[in-house]
């Protein structure tokens, strides 16, 4: 589905995908791992176009997205649903005319489907009667919720989820997790998530790929990495201090 | 002497870009505008906040230019013993030259300040990544509309400005020094031509045009963080009343 190949991504000096090669496979939930600041939201950036590498390809389906004028690019982004990391929220509408917004302009539905759609998908994410709220009023864990209803209400078939558990409580988390998975069995789509919730998203991931110094280090299915040898890994999954992560340089 | 050269070659290949990034801003925005204008909703909110609530400023300020006017061309023409000519001079000023001039900085300091600061914390937040992500256009809702709107608004703008300066240089020629009526209004029938008139509307459109595109792109391109927006803004105030004035002269040359 998404095929990352070679892709290399400098910020000024500061090498942060170092010829990354990675395949996202159809209708699985891909979980992406590694330490903060190494580059995972950088890594779905790429995946959706909003970042071009600086050498490397990324082809969704069969486009090769860094070639790519807009026009065709957005047409390979109609596939696409995205949350990004800080909810992106558009912070002059409501909760409600945030989630609708997508359908308002993307579809034909009338005022009554929408609203209807709307609503359940605010119910789904457990935020009942937070309608007319605008994102400023919003704890921020609240916002997450809403940036995900927001994600899965087109029914994209890619759908890029960065951290969307991070900052909420651990039943809210579960629930979240559960929608996921319930929504991917229902509809099929391929996921990507970015993730720090150890180890609650290994029972939600297919696949799971670690990213490391700009690589991905080792890529396998949950039950592989959770058992993995590779000190890199297991430390990182372990959370301990002593190991080849070092956090005080 | 080589460094000098040096660093005026790169001061001017720095001005070079900015202008490139500039036009195909604009550029991009009209085609657009052409290929996918989007709901009029969008425009007839921006007409709204650009215009009908800029209102209020521009009848404060015409007014009170207007009797300024009324005020320093009765003392010059009371030299020349032509005080009857008020009218005309009054109208004349406000029309060709002061109407579509000051309700354009008016505009650029109450909704082109706005703009920027607008769009410029839509970029700095992500909001203009998530419409592409729903591959959206974000010229289709952020700069495209406003365009138009500024377009629209500006003209109309400077009109309201024209016809309360022109009551305020009556109000203080007429009421407080007493200039004749008829003289007032009959003078300004008599030297106001439509060439005077079109050429305040093409001014004032091109400068509607001008803010729109300065104070947008501005914000589109903004820095980092609130720090970067407010330069942006302050960026944006600057170069479009700068840009407002130096046009305005050319458009006189051109239209004279
Ligand atoms: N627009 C940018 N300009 C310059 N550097 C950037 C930019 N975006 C990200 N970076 C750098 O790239 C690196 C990776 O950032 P990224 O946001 O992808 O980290 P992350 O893995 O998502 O971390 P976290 O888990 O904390 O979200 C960081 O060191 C960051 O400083
Ligand atoms: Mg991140």
């Amino acid at each position: 589905m998404i095929n990352l190949v070679n892709l290399v991504k400098t910020f000024g000096t500061q090498k942060v995908l170092n010829g990354l090669n990675l395949e996202v496979p159809v209708g699985k939930i891909t979980a992406i791992i590694g330490p903060s600041g190494e580059g995972k939201s950088v890594l779905l950036k790429h995946m959706i176009g909003l970042m071009r590498p600086d050498s490397g390809q990324v082809f969704v389906e069969d486009d090769d997205i860094t070639t790519l004028g807009r026009t065709d690019l957005n047409r390979v982004r109609e596939k696409f649903g995205m949350l990004f990391q800080n909810a992106a929220l558009f912070d002059s509408m409501s909760v409600y005319e945030n989630v609708a917004f997508p359908l308002q302009e993307k579809t034909k539905l009338s005022r009554e489907e929408i609203h209807v759609k709307v609503l359940e998908a605010l119910e789904n994410v457990g935020l009942r009667g937070t309608g007319s709220k605008f994102p400023d009023e919003l704890s921020g864990g609240m916002k997450k919720r809403v940036g995900l209803a927001r994600a899965l209400l087109l029914n994209p078939r890619i759908i890029l989820f960065d951290e969307p558990t991070t900052g909420l409580d651990p039943i809210i988390c579960r629930a979240i997790h559960q929608l996921i998975k319930d929504t991917h069995t229902k509809y099929g789509f391929t996921a990507v998530i970015v993730s720090h919730e150890i180890p609650e998203i290994f029972d939600i991931a297919d696949q799971v790929a670690m990213l490391y110094r700009g690589e991905i280090l080792e890529m396998g299915s949950a039950v592989d990495i959770q058992h993995s040898t590779h000190p890199v890994v297991s430390q990182f999954i372990s959370g301990s201090l002593d190991g080849p992560i070092q956090f005080v340089k | 002497m080589i460094t000098l050269v040096e660093k005026l070659g790169a001061l001017a290949r720095c001005v070079l870009e900015e202008m490139g990034r500039m036009v195909t801003f604009v550029l991009y925005a009209l085609y657009t505008l052409v290929r996918n204008p989007g709901k009029p909703v969008h425009i007839i909110k921006q007409v709204h906040f650009i215009g009908a609530k800029s209102t209020f400023v521009i009848v404060l300020t015409s007014a009170f230019t207007g009797m300024v006017l009324g005020l320093q061309g009765y003392y010059t023409l009371a030299k020349f013993g032509s005080e009857g000519m008020l009218g005309s001079a009054v109208a004349l000023s406000l029309i060709r030259e002061l109407g579509p001039v000051l309700s354009a900085l008016m505009v650029t300091g109450r909704a082109g300040s706005a703009i920027t600061a607008e769009i410029g914390i839509k970029k700095i937040t992500e909001q203009v990544d998530a419409l592409e992500t729903m591959a959206l256009e974000p010229f289709k809702y952020l700069v495209s509309p406003k365009i138009v709107a500024a377009v629209i608004a500006v003209p109309l703008l400077c009109a309201i400005f024209d016809v309360v300066g022109i009551y305020g240089g009556y109000l203080v020629g007429v009421k407080l020094l007493g200039v004749n009526t008829g003289a007032y209004f009959h003078e300004m029938y008599k030297s106001v031509v439509w060439k005077d008139v079109y050429s305040g509307v093409i001014k004032s459109l091109s400068f509607g045009f001008l803010i729109a595109w300065i104070c947008s792109y501005k914000g589109y391109y903004t820095d980092h963080g609130a720090e970067g927006v407010s330069r942006a803004t302050t960026a944006a105030v600057v170069m479009a009343s700068v840009c407002i004035l130096v046009c305005d002269y050319f458009l006189t040359a051109v239209l004279l």
